[in-house]
């Protein structure tokens, strides 16, 4: 299993495993809202947290293909199926793999845009927060996505719209959570509830994305 | 094709021969009967109720929305229970009618909101708000999107139908999650269950009840929709079946041939 992971990040961090991209893209989203809404900083303010949120979930999603296209590409995904190690540790090594790589540089990320933003000073430690407890739920549910559209030539599109409306209710909680703690609110309930989702999307997902897996391995 | 289910059982449907056989002979009646209820629903509905003392005549789209409404859940439900049939006990024809059930939960779904809108415009002031209930309507239609696109994309059916089981059933929990998170995230504008409540329908509290006036073409009218729901699934799985075996057929005279 740590080989598996050693072996995914190793890929990931090398050329051409794209690991800067989905920074980038978080970094051009960020800059490019203020463009689209207007300068002042009141408002900017107002609309940071939910917009730091949007392009997380965005540029997780952006890598979401990349995620098993690559192994099933070059057959080492039938390997893995055929290996001692059953396919749900394979699928839940894949994701956290995918969160070292795009979800946690995201969460480090996420205070620097929060400047160009205008986010409120308490609004800092709650982004991180609730994307740090957020972003392995999208991890995983991108997995499962990534296992569903496999083996599929046009597989891209068709996958953000699978993988979107299962976004919703981490990004409620998520966004929630960075809100109300940028205007000073309570958060406990919505971070329980996110946290909730994480866990059981940790705990139980993985046997679906395994299975779509060997449907799509057959 | 374990056809050798017990006799007189709900399996022997399973068959698609049979289940050709019986959904031709019970078509008809469906067809006709909701036509009849929906027709007279809507008629009694739009022209013999009189028009709500605060709504106006706006009111009687109810006739339209809620039975739209119940069916596009309904449907949703429908391709669940035909999911994991298809999973636990791999009949085709429950997979087809999964299949089939889906752009009919669409066209519901589109329905209830675009009714919803019409009524909210005068009603609301708005066409649209983020109310929970009409986005967790919206996340609905976004799920129904996605499980026919899944569908469209894979080319092999028992794989298609395969992973859009799996979507279906991981898409059922999340859309129910989402319900919940978007009841917490913004309270609403739309009124709670007002149809199938018993004191509203009793009368008991007459604050929201909808009245008898209204009630007994609205029970028809979604009546009518449940039968033509029926109706439609039964046709479009049969249409399903025979474009499976012309595909077979052709498979077989490529190999023959």
């Amino acid at each position: 299993m740590i080989a598996l992971l050693l072996r995914d990040l190793k890929l990931a961090f090398r050329a051409g495993g794209g690991f800067g991209l989905g920074l980038a893209f978080f970094l051009i989203v960020t800059v490019l809202v203020p463009f689209s809404v207007g300068p002042q900083s009141s408002l900017l303010s107002t609309i940071a947290p939910g917009v730091l949120w949007l392009g997380a979930l965005l540029a997780c999603l952006l890598s979401l293909d990349r995620l098993l296209a690559l192994d099933w590409e070059d057959g080492s995904l039938d390997l893995l199926a055929t290996a001692p190690l059953p396919l749900e540790s394979v699928v839940t090594i894949k994701a956290l793999a995918h969160w070292l790589t795009t979800g946690l540089p995201l969460v480090l990320a996420a205070p620097f845009l929060g400047i160009l933003l205008n986010l409120p000073v308490p609004g800092f430690f709650w982004l991180v927060i609730s994307l740090l407890v957020g972003t392995p739920a999208m991890s995983v549910i991108g997995t499962f996505g990534a296992a569903l559209t496999v083996g599929l030539k046009r597989g891209g599109l068709l996958l953000s719209l699978l993988v979107l409306p299962l976004y919703v209710p981490t990004l409620i909680f998520g966004a929630e959570v960075a809100r109300r703690g940028a205007t000073g609110m309570e958060t406990q309930t919505p971070l329980l509830m996110l946290a909730g989702i994480t866990a059981a999307t940790i705990a139980l997902l993985p046997f679906a994305s395994a299975a779509v897996l060997r449907i799509n391995l057959r | 094709m374990s056809i050798a289910a017990k006799a007189n059982s709900l399996w022997e449907y399973a068959n698609p021969r049979k289940f050709l056989a019986t959904s031709e002979r019970v078509l008809p009646f469906f067809w006709i009967t909701s036509a009849v209820c929906v027709v007279v629903g809507l008629v009694w509905g739009f022209f013999f109720t009189p028009d709500d003392y605060k709504q106006g005549s706006t009111v009687k789209i109810i006739y339209l929305h809620v039975p739209a409404a119940l069916m596009a859940i309904n449907c949703w439900l429908m391709m669940l229970a035909t999911s994991l049939i298809w999973l636990v006990r791999r009949h085709h024809v429950s997979a087809l009618a999964s299949r089939a059930a889906a752009p009919v939960g669409i066209v519901m779904t589109l329905i209830a909101l675009v009714t919803g809108a019409i009524w909210g415009q005068p009603m609301w002031g708005t066409w649209w708000a983020w109310d929970p209930r009409l986005t967790s309507f919206l996340i609905l239609f976004l799920f129904y999107l996605g499980y026919v696109a899944l569908w469209e994309a894979i080319e092999d059916p028992d794989t298609a139908a395969d992973l859009t089981s799996v979507l279906c059933l991981v898409g059922s929990v999340f859309a129910l999650l989402s319900r919940y998170a978007v009841n917490f995230w913004n309270q609403g504008l739309h009124q709670g269950a007002s149809v199938m409540r018993v004191a509203a329908v009793t009368g008991a509290d007459s604050e929201e009840k909808v009245s008898n006036v209204y009630f007994y073409p609205l029970l028809l009218c979604i009546i009518g929709f449940v039968l033509l729901f029926i109706a439609l699934v039964l046709y479009r799985t049969g249409t399903e079946i025979r474009a499976r075996r012309i595909k077979a057929l052709q498979a077989r005279e490529r190999v023959s041939g």
